[in-house]
């Protein structure tokens, strides 16, 4: 593929190259002059309506041969046009010139940002946008002062439940149509548009339908105001106090990146983070909001022996002597796909030292979808696989424990995959909430959430990316590559590592896919690995 | 009865009531009350009021803060006594004491009154008087010496080696400043001087008996200037402002006694008002007459005259004149306090450099000066 | 560089000190002596005689909540909790329900703690409060047996702040 054509272009008094096919908008952006804007989001069409990115445009002068004219530097003179263009709805050409700050676009901009807050709410103290809402932003960058407008707001619905997980708040809208374009264009359920005219203009759902794709909290997202928000995180924080942590969601085997936000140890919303090799900027509803199990109260944190609590110590040293009151190949482990690498590697490391051969992860299997919901609900699948851990030994395992052959059982992350675990001699389980396993646990270990710890894993596409940690585990909890460490500590004796960072380091070495790489060296959008 | 197995019983049986009566009954309650007093003092001279609350326990009774001192005592008490970890523990236990001893052990040579009951009201009528006073109060050093080191911290251990070249650089001006003293008295026993003192004249109010004399009145002119080298030099001897580098809050936190909490401080604390209440004592013991208190009496016989309230008189009058010129004694003694606390919230403290200064330069040459102008006035004037 | 300062010359009067201490002596005794006959007077008798009554309009005393005529002002907005220097104030925010008679305000606190043993009297929580909901008032003798004590609660704050009228109209269903 050739290098697209290069076009000169004039932004601001200053001749500029842009490729081909660049957005106007886009350009001054990259020159340096950001143009403020509600409508126009680069993944999605641009309708050009809401006249925010106006600014003063011009093209070549011809001269009677059909050439540009030049001026005394050699560069086209340039024929402005006189009145204000949209900069979001056109490509650059060859000798256009743009001006982002002239008087004309400067006062359009205030005439916009006028017109749009005639009907605003001062809602501000208790909108949950405040702090990342557009509007905010440039009313202080462009708006005036006060408000001329001495009449009736006009009065929309407001606290709208426009779908099962998303509240409208018609008065703060500023009809920019992103979201109707975001559901027809992403998902392709093309649910909302606009109903009524004129000011009483307002975004509804279809009649007899809601929004309730499982894309609808993108729409949250894009939404520049305060108009889409999202029920669950509604009223919960004001976005400012948020820690962003960027990471990605475990939920499924695609992994889109996204961005936590905690505040105090406490997870308060998930939102995408652009990564275009993985998720582009959305995420689906599940993931997003599949994180309200680490603050459960049916969390366990601490550590327990035969269901009465416990020292870390003691467990550990009970833990690892059930490991080896039997011979190892009466002994299995059965781990997670939602394990980090780092956590798998010990595992395998865990299983050699104590020669046990039976190993292997539960495999999550639903109904995914063509868009970013991956049927595989394990995010590490390929890492379990390339780290050897999955070896599809699970219905050997699952035989085994039924029938009373295998007497020893460590259970990583996992419930009891519906083995009935009634002839076990002893359960080991490691993990955060209650189930099967943890009640018949022998030891019990608590372990860290996907956003209360560090690690890397393998996404569908062989994609390796990075976990962070946002929150500390709850309580005694404690990173699950501690915990195996000391077990392998506990059993072998030899001695342990201290750092995650080493961890990596002696599984990048052990393993050809990952030679070279280390925690740091992923970076936050992840390292596309060669799988075979 | 009185000589039993040989030993004086009667003497040992005065000597107990008058050492117990003393420390218990007299200073420390007027250690405490000094506390009081300074706070107090302070107070109105920065335009405060001070400590005026503290009166009887769970009444609204305040008695203008009488009950603080009572009431400090028994915080000190309460206190947690702290000995830190980096300390040596055995000196750093006996330093307390050591500054506490010899302030105590001085005022048993000193005669705070004149008779009671027929004992002369001086603990240890000792023919070394003033010497045993020398010797015990350089003592005092060594409880500050050792704070300062076994604390093992830079502000203690400064403070208190500050503090060992002060008191030894002003030793020496103490010591010579009241050899004219004895170069007129011929006598180091501080009954005998204070008896001089009753019959002709205290040294700095030489107005009756052979007092007034030409010799008597040049005479006066070393003896002040004995007195006021002797008074500043107990200053910096008590280290009490403007001498009080060795605690020098500024700069030393607060000096040797820094790590000390608890009854522990409260001792240095104590040794510090008990060493003021000593210098005052000798400081009216040697120039302002001791216990005496002239009295201008006139009568027929004898016309117009000073008449000598004596203790040894018999009976009733002897008790009560026992009583008066104790009673005299302290009194002074409080004026000299007040006087002590009155310059310490005047005067600013002196740098480290101009009080080795004062002391070596000034203070040591005009009390060797001293000695041979009294020296010539008694030869020429004999 | 090095600066010397210049030292005043000194006379011989000045340089025999005494004099000088002397003059300071009496200084001192003049404000001891004018302290005792009662002629000088600088010191309230705290806690028979009080500030209260000399208390500037503008004193910074405990911050409290305020109610409006039928409810109370504070939407929860967080600013303060934000704004706070020593991080004194905790809100937990809360959706006001719908049947609420003053569902349009949407939001309000379910919580609200200031930690007076934090609470540094700044008033910036009452100068960026967009509801005129916290105002500093005159208390500011806040005492308790325990931290727990000294932790007001919304309750405490609104019995402090009581009620103010009109001011802020904005959540008024005809404005």
């Amino acid at each position: 593929m050739s290098a697209p054509q290069m076009l000169n272009v004039q932004i601001n008094g200053e001749w500029k190259q842009f490729p081909k096919g660049t957005r106007v908008i886009e350009a001054c952006a990259q020159a340096g002059s950001y143009i403020p804007r509600y409508c126009y989001h680069p993944k999605l069409t641009s309708p050009g309506n809401c006249r925010m990115c106006l600014i003063e445009m011009g093209m070549p002068k011809m001269g009677p041969d059909r050439k540009p004219e030049l001026g005394p530097d050699g560069r086209p003179v340039i024929n402005w046009i006189p009145r204000p263009q949209i900069s979001c709805a056109q490509d650059v050409a060859e000798g256009m010139g743009i001006r982002t700050d002239s008087p004309m676009a400067q006062e359009c901009r205030r005439g916009v940002m006028e017109f749009l807050l005639i009907n605003h709410p001062l809602d501000c103290p208790i909108c949950d946008q405040a702090g990342e809402c557009k509007l905010q932003e440039f009313s202080v960058e462009y708006g005036n002062g006060g408000s001329r407008f001495l009449e009736h707001k006009v009065k929309k619905p407001k606290k709208v439940a426009v779908g099962p997980r998303v509240t409208l708040d018609a008065e703060r809208c500023v009809l920019c149509s992103r979201c109707i374009r975001f559901m027809k264009e992403v998902p392709q359920d093309d649910v909302l548009g606009f109903v009524d005219r004129g000011s009483y203009s307002t975004i509804a759902a279809h009649p007899n339908r809601q929004l309730d794709s499982n894309y609808s909290l993108n729409t949250v997202d894009i939404c520049p105001v305060g108009a889409l928000t999202s029920t669950d995180f509604r009223f919960k924080m004001r976005v400012w106090f948020l820690k962003e942590t960027k990471s990605f969601c475990t939920s499924c085997a695609t992994g889109c990146n996204t961005v936590i936000g905690s505040r105090q140890e406490v997870v308060y919303r998930q939102t995408p983070r652009e990564n275009n090799e993985v998720n582009s900027v959305w995420m689906c509803d599940y993931g997003r909001l599949n994180f309200h199990y680490l603050h459960s109260e049916r969390r366990l944190s601490r550590p327990a022996v035969k269901g009465e609590a416990a020292a870390w110590p003691a467990a550990i040293a009970k833990a690892a002597a059930e490991l080896r009151s039997v011979p190892a190949n009466e002994v299995a482990i059965i781990a997670s796909g939602s394990m980090t690498n780092e956590e798998l590697w010990l595992t395998k490391k865990l299983a050699s030292v104590l020669n046990i051969t039976l190993h292997d992860i539960v495999p999550h299997i639903e109904k995914g979808d063509d868009l970013l919901l991956s049927a595989d609900r394990n995010p590490n699948t390929a890492g379990a696989k390339l780290l050897g851990v999955s070896s599809s030994k699970l219905a050997e395992i699952a035989q085994g424990v039924e029938s009373g052959r295998i007497r020893v059982l460590l259970v990583l992350g996992e419930d009891a995959a519906g083995i009935s675990l009634a002839k076990l001699k002893s359960l080991v389980t490691v993990g955060l909430l209650p189930s099967a396993a943890t009640e018949k646990a022998s030891v019990f270990l608590p372990s860290a959430g996907f956003a209360e710890k560090r690690g890397s894993m393998i996404n569908v596409k062989g994609r390796l990316q990075r976990l962070n940690q946002a929150i500390q585990p709850p309580g005694e909890a404690r990173d699950d590559w501690e915990i195996l460490r000391d077990l392998i500590q506990a059993v072998s004796g030899a001695n342990g590592v201290y750092a995650i960072e080493e961890v990596f380091r002696q599984m990048a070495e052990a393993t050809p896919a990952l030679a070279g790489l280390s925690l740091s060296k992923i970076g936050d959008l992840g390292v596309q690995l060669k799988l075979e | 009865m009185n000589d039993f197995l040989g030993i004086d019983w009667f003497f040992l049986a005065t000597s107990l009531a008058k050492t117990l009566g003393i420390i218990f009954l007299v200073v420390l309650p007027m250690v405490s009350y000094t506390v009081y007093a300074e706070r107090r003092i302070s107070a109105l001279i920065q335009d405060r009021l001070g400590p005026n609350r503290t009166g009887i326990p769970f009444t609204n009774i305040h008695m203008e803060g009488l009950g603080q001192p009572i009431a400090d005592a028994v915080k000190f008490l309460l206190k947690e006594d702290l000995t830190p970890a980096h300390v040596n523990t055995f000196y750093f236990w006996l330093a307390p004491c050591l500054a506490m001893a010899p302030s105590l052990l001085t005022l048993s040579v000193i005669p705070f009154g004149s008779w009671l009951f027929g004992v002369p009201m001086v603990i240890a009528n000792v023919n070394i008087g003033i010497l045993f006073v020398f010797a015990i109060a350089s003592l005092s050093v060594y409880g500050i010496v050792l704070a300062g080191w076994s604390s093992n911290s830079k502000y203690s251990f400064l403070g208190g080696v500050r503090s060992t070249s002060q008191m030894i650089s002003y030793e020496l001006s103490l010591g010579l400043s009241v050899i004219p003293l004895f170069l007129l008295l011929g006598k180091l026993n501080l009954v005998d001087i204070v008896d001089y003192q009753a019959r002709n004249g205290w040294l700095l109010l030489p107005l009756w008996g052979e007092g007034l004399t030409l010799r008597r009145w040049l005479l006066l002119i070393p003896l002040l200037i004995s007195f006021v080298v002797f008074t500043i030099s107990i200053f910096a001897e008590t280290n009490r402002l403007p001498f009080d580098l060795p605690e020098a809050e500024t700069e030393l936190v607060a000096g040797y006694h820094t790590e000390y909490s608890s009854m522990k401080f409260a001792l240095f604390f104590l040794g510090e008002y008990a060493a003021m209440i000593t210098g005052s004592s000798l400081i009216v013991t040697l120039f302002l007459g001791g216990w005496h208190l002239p009295i201008p009496w006139w009568s027929s016989g004898a016309g117009f005259h000073f008449a000598l309230v004596d203790g040894a008189a018999p009976g009733i009058p002897g008790i009560l004149g026992g009583l008066f010129n104790i009673a005299t004694f302290f009194g002074k003694v409080a004026v000299l306090l007040a006087f002590f606390i009155w310059v310490r919230w005047t005067l600013p403290r002196f740098r480290y450099d101009q009080l080795m200064r004062l002391g070596w330069i000034f203070f040591f040459e005009i009390a060797l000066v001293n000695i041979f102008l009294t020296a010539g006035i008694l030869f020429y004037l004999p | 560089m090095a600066y010397t300062v210049p030292r005043p010359k000194l006379t011989f009067r000045e340089k025999l000190y005494l004099p000088a201490v002397a003059a300071g002596l009496a200084i001192t005794i003049k404000h001891l002596k004018n302290m005792l006959l009662g002629r000088t007077k600088v010191v309230m008798q705290y806690p028979e005689e009080k500030w209260d009554s000399h208390m500037p309009p503008h004193y910074r005393g405990a911050p409290t909540l305020v109610r409006d005529d039928d409810r109370e002002r504070c939407v929860a907005c967080q600013l303060c909790e934000f704004i706070c220097p020593p991080r004194a104030i905790k809100i937990t925010p809360g959706e006001i329900p719908s049947a609420s008679k003053s569902e349009k305000v949407e939001k309000f606190p379910l919580e609200f703690d200031i930690d007076m043993i934090r609470c540094i009297y700044c008033g910036l929580c009452e100068e960026v409060c967009p509801e005129q909901a916290i105002f500093l008032r005159k208390d500011y003798a806040i005492t308790g047996l325990s931290r727990a004590e000294m932790v007001h609660n919304k309750k405490k704050l609104y019995e402090l702040g009581g009620t103010m009228h009109g001011l802020v109209n904005k959540w008024n269903e005809k404005k």
